[in-house]
């Protein structure tokens, strides 16, 4: 049954996962893929993983240091680690060594992927810097552009974000409106961005900007923007899970240098795709493994003199989003080989990911819904940590239908690019 | 995990040839004459003859016993095919449950003396379980007792897959313990002429013909028994595993096709002045049963794969292929009676015979709530 089902070579208009997603989507980390072929390198790379990775780190959630620069600069485990990897350029394997990488092929960045995963390990230096600007400069920068931020990006010691989203483009991305005025001898932006993710903890900012109100999408720019520019202002924004990630950035006659903007005048449209390109490449192939949630349900709900969980309308329930959870975990596995055997990318993006915000929000509504009224608590140590983080989590689930292209956009793709359903009218 | 998906050339061409030679040989129309009463075994023989042919009856008996030895993902990818048009035939009862039946517990000479015949179409066999409503293989209570070194099977079997068509029965029986124990159970291997043995076709709603099976006394004698006396229920499960596996396949087959089906009428169908399928919530719709079809695909193909690995999550990986074969069938037959709206509730129209089957498939070795509820006891809920 290998016949994909999806359009091939459809570019779906999906925007990013936020970092906070990232867990699940993870890295390529199927260890059984490629073999055990080039073998040498990978007991290299597994002898010096077991030297240098410290172990205070082992099993520690990588998130907490890539959502949080405070979290990061306080932990001397992790700087340490960071410095490592960076000093042997595989944060970054297969950037050239000029800018930070180890100039290594995919093989090898695979082989380190996996010994990394095999060790319990992470990648220090993952972050939007090396997932998504860092190719995009590769490709559009200038080797100016490139040698200056590339190298500093291949340390995780520039942290960037993503000026995207404005309050009046959402959905409708193009529609974006923040005004950069050519001033002869530097550009002068105007404007504001929303859903920000950590701007207010970043060095930089690359920002889609307009530079032609002639024009929907031949008037946008990618400029990279200082954010400890005079009349930058970033503003966390609460939300419902408390979580204070995202933010509004405000742009007051900013002066940026000319050499800052990527590529050419009024082509960031196109530099844009390619880079949320980089973003869904990120997310072809995921861990695909997420714990059982029967041990936590046999300990809230107890179980029955058969052994089974102790509440058959919520067990029902439990098994069914288990099921689901499971065979998406086969889905994104068997998107990644059919991709591997060369059916190329697919529009497959729409259709998975509201099958995953779908299956994630069962499933964050299930794990408050078994721990009962301990799991609608706030704060407080009558609470327990795992309780308040699945509160959290469930509201923070919310989100997973609306970010990245809401769940009605994704369908309204699929329908159209997909199945190849007539226009609305 | 292996890579599933990745196929050998082999299973390219099978896939190839199957999906060729079902929609020239077996349209929906084929299966259509059931209803008419053509063929009263359950399947048009001749074109069973031309499945025989193409080797599909062989996929899993040896090379020695007459077959070709591809695997359980080989012989998923043509029923896959079949199931898209409901094309019927006994291939999953005899070249699947039975053949595998065979090679798990068949003696040499027990293989030597049906494997040939299965492989060559010259036997359909089939695996005569369920007795009551419901699909519970541990509630077997159909009798067999000793007699010298003899057994005498009394009792009744419903309903039996292709059992007016079957030469070779695979009998689950109780030699010992009460209903629902999972000891105690053995399986007989019975030919059709056996005294006492009568059966009678049950008139199912997908006309496919399975029968009603009558053991009044019959007495078998020692080499019958398949198996170890008392000791088959896991052997049993996992032949069981194997049906069900291709039986979900033929059901990801037939959703895929009803799924396609829907969409062409959305791409045609013309109301308040433009095609249905430019409204939203159709749209919607469709995407939603797409990516349950997703899920389905995915879930079967590791199931299949699974097996040909011998994976020991094999037990599973199988019920969620099932059960989601089931429950997304069952939704995107309903959908395709609804979308099509009145000409969808008409016998003329093909989407009420993906509902019959649908049904009947889902019940076979085991519907979606007993696989949900034995997926759900693997993983400790």
């Amino acid at each position: 049954m290998p016949a994909t089902p999806f359009a091939k070579g459809v570019v779906a208009d999906v925007f990013p996962l936020t970092d906070d997603d990232r867990d699940w989507w993870g890295e390529d980390v199927m260890v059984d893929e490629g073999g055990e072929d080039q073998g040498a390198f990978r007991a290299d790379v597994r002898a010096w993983i077991a030297a240098n990775f410290p172990p205070a780190l082992a099993g520690c959630d990588p998130l907490k240091y890539q959502g949080s620069a405070a979290n990061a600069a306080a932990d001397p485990d992790f700087q340490l680690w960071r410095i490592r990897v960076a000093d042997k350029g595989w944060g970054v394997p297969t950037w050239p060594t000029r800018y930070g990488g180890a100039g290594l092929g995919e093989a090898e960045a695979r082989i380190i992927a996996q010994e990394l995963s095999r060790a319990g390990a992470f990648n220090p230096i993952r972050s939007y810097g090396t997932m998504m600007l860092g190719p995009t400069l590769l490709e559009y920068g200038s080797e100016a552009q490139k040698l200056q931020h590339l190298p500093p990006i291949s340390r995780h010691e520039q942290r960037w974000c993503q000026g995207f989203s404005e309050p009046g483009a959402g959905s409708d991305l193009a529609s974006l409106q923040m005004r950069c005025t050519d001033m002869g001898d530097h550009w002068l932006v105007n404007g504001q961005k929303i859903w920000t993710s950590g701007a207010d903890e970043a060095d930089w900012c690359f920002a889609l900007v307009r530079t032609d109100t002639s024009s929907k999408h031949g008037g946008i720019s990618f400029l990279l923007i200082d954010m400890k520019s005079p009349g930058v202002e970033a503003r966390p924004i609460v939300l419902i899970s408390g979580s204070t990630h995202f933010c509004e950035v405000f742009f007051n006659d900013v002066a940026v240098p000319k050499e800052n903007l990527v590529g050419a005048v009024n082509q960031g449209w196109g530099i844009a795709k390619r880079l949320l390109q980089f973003e869904r490449d990120s997310l072809s192939v995921g861990r695909g493994e997420l714990p059982s949630l029967a041990p936590i349900a046999r300990a809230y709900v107890g179980v029955d003199e058969q052994g089974r969980v102790d509440d058959p309308d919520l067990r029902a329930r439990l098994i069914r989003n288990g099921m689901r959870v499971s065979a998406f975990g086969q889905t994104l596995k068997r998107l990644a080989s059919e991709a591997k055997a060369g059916n190329g990318p697919n529009a497959a993006v729409s259709t998975v990911k509201n099958l995953w915000s779908d299956i994630m929000q069962e499933r964050a509504e299930l794990v408050v819904e078994l721990m009962g009224s301990n799991g609608l608590g706030w704060s407080g140590d009558a609470y327990a940590e795992e309780e308040r983080s699945a509160t959290r989590a469930w509201l923070h689930s919310k989100a997973f239908s609306i970010y990245g292209g809401s769940y009605e956009v994704q369908a309204n793709i699929v329908a159209k690019r997909v199945l190849g359903l007539p226009d609305q009218r | 995990m292996r890579a599933l998906a990745v196929l050998s050339e082999e299973q390219v061409m099978l896939k190839d040839m199957a999906s060729e030679w079902v929609r020239d040989r077996m349209p929906v129309g084929a299966y259509r004459k059931l209803f008419a009463g053509a063929f009263p075994l359950g399947h048009d023989p001749e074109a069973y003859a031309d499945m025989v042919q193409m080797g599909w009856a062989g996929i899993l008996v040896p090379e020695d016993l007459g077959g070709v030895d591809f695997g359980y993902l080989s012989l998923g990818l043509v029923l896959e095919e079949l199931g898209r048009t409901l094309a019927a035939s006994p291939l999953i009862s005899s070249a699947l449950v039975t053949a595998t039946a065979l090679r798990l517990l068949g003696t040499e000479d027990q293989k030597a003396r049906w494997l040939p015949g299965i492989a060559d179409g010259s036997i359909v066999g089939t695996l005569a379980l369920d007795e009551g409503a419901r699909h519970a293989p541990f509630a077997t209570a159909l009798a067999a007792t000793q007699q010298g070194t003899g057994w005498r099977l009394d009792g009744v079997k419903r309903p039996v897959p292709d059992g007016m068509a079957a030469w070779l029965f695979i009998v689950a029986a109780r030699t010992s313990g009460a209903p629902i124990d999972t000891d105690g159970l053995t399986l007989f291997l019975v030919e059709p002429t056996a005294p006492g043995l009568s059966r009678a076709a049950l008139d199912q709603v997908d006309a496919r013909s399975p029968a009603l099976l009558t053991l009044d006394g019959v007495d078998l004698t020692g080499d019958a028994v398949l198996g170890p006396v008392g000791g088959a229920g896991e052997a049993l499960d996992r032949i069981l595993d194997c049906g069900r596996a291709g039986l979900a396949a033929e059901m990801l087959g037939t959703a895929t096709q009803a799924f396609e089906t829907i969409l062409d009428y959305l791409k045609t169908r013309v109301q308040f002045g433009q095609l249905i399928g430019s409204f939203q919530a159709l749209q919607h719709r469709a995407g939603t049963m797409f990516g349950e079809l997703q899920l389905l695909r995915s879930a079967v193909e590791a199931a299949l794969a699974g097996l040909d690995a011998g994976d020991p999550a094999v037990p599973a990986l199988v019920s969620l292929a099932k059960a989601m074969a089931g429950d997304t069938l069952q939704r995107i037959s309903n959908e395709m009676i609804q979308l099509h709206g009145g000409i969808g509730m008409t016998h003329e129209h093909d989407a009420g015979l993906y509902l019959k089957r649908a049904r009947v498939a889902d019940q076979c070795y085991g519907n979606t709530a007993f696989h949900r509820e034995r997926w759900g006891r693997l993983n400790g809920f």
